[in-house]
C-alpha cells in the first residue's frame, strides 16, 4: 500500500526529473494508522505546506539497512529550499541516520546497505556515477559534538579551500573573515586566528565548526543535534545563528529538544522507528498534529 | 564482633601489602643503583677524551679509543632509520587507517609482532647470508638493513597503535568537508598522533643503537673511522661490536676501554629516553 508517488516512484539510480517545484497531487495529506507501525512501510503523513515549497533534496523511498537490521524504513520527504527543517522524534528512531545519508558519510561504516534513492537538486546522490567528494563539498556538515581540527582556528576555517588547493593569501584570508562572521566567532577570536582551536570553549568551537562548514560555501547544512553538547547561552547564540543562516542555506537540523525544534525551524518531520511518520509546518506540527503519535510524542507523553 | 576482627585483618593486611611494595620497589632500585654504581667505578676511570678522538692503536696497553665506533653507530642508525622509518610508517598508515579490519591486515599485523620478537641474532644471519655472502664481504648496507629489518615491526606497530588513539571526530569532519582519505589522513590524522609516533620512532631508535648481533654477522667491524661513501662498502665500526671485541681481549686497558664504551652506550640510551619525555611533555603539558 504505497503513497500515489508519480515522481518519487520506486526509483533507483537513473531518475532525473527535470527541473520542477511543485509535486504531484497525490502526495498532498493522507492520513496513516498509528496502528500499522508493525505492518509494511506506514504512508508519511505530509502537510500539503512542505508539499508546495521548492526542494533542494529529496528523499525517495529511502531504506538503510545496518547489515540485516533495517533502520530506515522507505522515507519519502523532499527538503524545502532555503529554509531551516527539523528531524525530531525518540533515540534510535533513524534521524541521524537519515542525515549523514544526506551527505553519504554512512559510506564509511562497513556493513551499511541502502535502497531507494537521494536527489540533491534533482541530480541521484546515490548513483555509482556520483563523485562523493564533490557532493559532499556542496554540503556542510555540524556534528554533535564539536570536532574542531587540531591546529589553528584559521587553518580550521579555511580547511575547506585548502582541500580545493586554494593558496592565495587574501582569498583565504577573506574567506576565513567572512565564514567566522557569518558564524558570530569574527570578534571573539579575530586577535588569535593562529592559536589552536582546542583553546576555545565547547560553544565557541561549534561556532568554529559552523565556520568551517559554510567556509566552502555549500548549499545545504546538516546539523546533527549541534547544540547538545552546549551550555543555556552558548545554545541561544547557537540558534540565534541557524536563524540567520536560513535563506542563505538550507539547512537540516536533527534535534532531541523539542523546544529547540519550535523556535528553529520552518518544517519539522516526526521520525519513529525508522519511519517518517508526520512532516509539516513547525507551527501545525507541534500546535494541532495530524497523528496521535506526533501529538503523544510533542506533548513529551513518550519519548 | 565477627566483623570487627573482619575489618582489623583488612586493614592489616593492607597496610602489609603497601610495605611489600614499597620493599620490593627498593630492593628493584637499589639493584639498580649498585648496577649503575658499579659500571660507574669500572668505567670512568677508563673514559677520557681519548675515547672520543682517537681510533683504536692496536696497542693493547694504550688501546687508543673509539672515535671510529661512534661514528660507525651513527651512520648506521641514520642509514637504517632512512630505510625503517618510512616503511614501519606507511605499514602502521595501513593498518591503522586502510582495511583495519580486513583478512589481509590480521595476519600482517601478527606477523610484525613475531618480527619483533626475532632474536636479532637471526636477523644477523639472514642478513650474512642475504647481503654479505653474496658479496663476499662485510659491508655497512647489510648492518644498516640488518637494523632497518628490526626497526620496521616497532616503528609499524606503534605508528598504528597512536593513529588508532586518534579521534575518529577527525577523520569524519575532514570526509565530511569533502577531503579525500588519504588527505585526511596526511593532513590530520598523522599531524594529531606525531608526538607518539616520534616518541614510538625514538623508542625503535634506542633499540637497535644497542644491538649487536646483528652487526656482528653484517658489517662486523673495523679499526678505522669511516670517512667516504666508499667505507660503507666494507666492514664497518659500531659502537656495540667494538664493545664486544675489546671485551674478550687479554690485556686490562683494552678492556677498560670497553666498559667505558659501555657507559657510554647507557648514556646515549638514556638521553634518548629522556629526550622522549621531555618531548612528550612539551607538547602535553599537564
Amino acid at each position: 500500500m504505497k503513497p500515489a508517488m508519480t515522481l518519487g516512484g520506486d526509483s533507483v539510480a537513473s531518475l532525473n526529473i527535470p527541473g520542477q517545484g511543485t509535486l504531484a497531487p497525490g502526495r498532498a495529506s493522507q492520513a496513516a494508522s498509528a496502528a500499522s507501525l508493525a505492518g509494511p512501510v506506514a504512508m508519511t503523513d505530509t502537510h500539503a505546506e512542505v508539499a508546495a515549497e521548492k526542494h533542494v533534496l529529496r528523499v525517495s523511498d529511502f531504506c538503510l539497512y545496518y547489515g540485516a537490521n533495517k533502520a530506515l524504513h522507505g522515507i519519502n520527504m523532499d527538503i524545502p529550499v532555503g529554509k531551516v527543517t527539523a528531524l525530531i522524534g525518540p533515540s534510535g528512531c533513524g534521524k541521524s541516520t537519515l542525515l549523514r545519508s544526506m551527505n553519504r558519510l554512512n559510506d564509511l561504516i562497513d556493513g551499511v546497505r541502502i535502497e531507494g534513492d537521494m536527489l540533491f537538486n534533482e541530480h541521484s546522490i546515490y548513483d555509482r556515477r556520483v563523485d562523493v567528494i564533490e557532493l559532499r563539498k556542496r554540503m556542510g556538515m555540524v556534528f554533535q559534538k564539536s570536532n574542531p581540527f587540531p591546529m589553528s582556528i584559521f587553518e580550521n576555517v579555511i580547511y575547506g579551500l585548502r582541500i580545493d588547493g586554494e593558496r592565495n593569501k587574501r582569498v583565504l584570508m577573506e574567506t576565513c573573515e567572512r565564514s567566522l562572521k557569518g558564524a558570530a566567532l569574527w570578534d571573539e577570536v579575530k586577535d588569535r586566528l593562529h592559536s589552536s582551536a582546542l583553546g576555545l570553549s565547547g560553544g565557541q568551537q561549534q561556532r568554529l565548526c559552523i565556520a568551517r562548514a559554510i567556509a566552502a560555501d555549500p548549499e545545504v547544512l546538516l546539523m546533527d543535534e549541534p547544540c547538545s553538547a552546549l551550555d543555556p547561552i552558548a545554545t541561544g547564540k547557537v540558534e540565534d545563528l541557524i536563524y540567520e543562516l536560513r535563506g542563505k542555506y538550507s539547512i537540516v537540523i536533527v534535534t532531541h529538544n523539542m523546544q529547540q525544534a519550535a523556535r528553529v525551524s520552518d518544517f519539522t518531520a516526526f521520525m519513529y522507528m525508522g519511519r517518517l511518520m508526520e512532516y509539516g509546518p513547525t507551527n501545525t506540527l507541534f500546535l494541532t498534529p495530524h497523528l496521535k503519535q506526533t501529538e503523544a510524542y510533542v506533548t513529551g507523553r513518550f519519548g | 564482633m565477627a566483623s570487627s576482627l573482619h575489618n582489623r585483618m583488612t586493614r592489616a593486611s593492607n597496610r602489609v601489602a603497601f610495605v611489600v611494595c614499597i620493599l620490593f620497589t627498593v630492593f628493584i632500585l637499589a639493584l639498580l643503583a649498585l648496577v649503575t654504581g658499579y659500571l660507574v667505578k669500572i668505567g670512568f676511570g677508563s673514559l677520557s677524551w681519548d675515547f672520543f678522538t682517537k681510533e683504536p692503536s692496536g696497542d693493547p696497553k694504550f688501546p687508543g679509543g673509539m672515535r671510529h665506533a661512534l661514528v660507525g653507530t651513527g651512520v648506521l642508525i641514520l642509514l637504517a632509520s632512512a630505510v625503517g622509518i618510512p616503511l614501519g610508517m606507511l605499514t602502521g598508515v595501513y593498518l591503522a587507517e586502510y582495511d583495519a579490519k580486513s583478512f589481509i591486515a590480521s595476519p600482517v599485523r601478527f606477523i610484525c609482532d613475531v618480527l619483533a620478537g626475532v632474536p636479532s641474532i637471526v636477523v644477523g644471519i639472514l642478513g650474512y647470508e642475504l647481503l654479505v655472502a653474496p658479496f663476499s664481504r662485510y659491508n655497512a648496507w647489510a648492518g644498516s638493513l640488518a637494523l632497518a629489518f628490526i626497526m620496521i615491526p616497532i616503528v609499524a606497530r606503534t605508528t598504528e597503535e597512536m593513529l588508532r588513539l586518534v579521534p575518529n571526530s577527525y577523520r569524519e569532519a575532514s570526509i565530511a568537508l569533502g577531503a579525500t582519505k588519504a588527505w585526511t589522513i596526511i593532513r590530520v590524522v598523522i599531524p594529531a598522533a606525531t608526538g607518539s609516533i616520534v616518541t614510538g620512532i625514538m623508542l625503535a631508535i634506542a633499540r637497535v643503537a644497542g644491538e649487536t648481533a646483528p652487526l656482528l654477522f653484517t658489517a662486523l667491524g673495523s679499526r678505522f673511522t669511516p670517512t667516504g661513501w666508499s667505507d660503507l662498502n666494507n666492514p664497518f665500526p659500531s659502537l656495540t661490536a667494538q664493545i664486544f671485541s675489546n671485551s674478550i681481549q687479554p690485556a686490562p686497558e683494552t678492556r677498560a676501554l670497553a666498559w667505558a664504551g659501555i657507559i657510554v652506550l647507557i648514556s646515549l640510551i638514556f638521553v634518548l629516553n629522556l629526550g622522549m619525555r621531555v618531548f612528550t611533555r612539551s607538547r602535553h603539558p599537564g
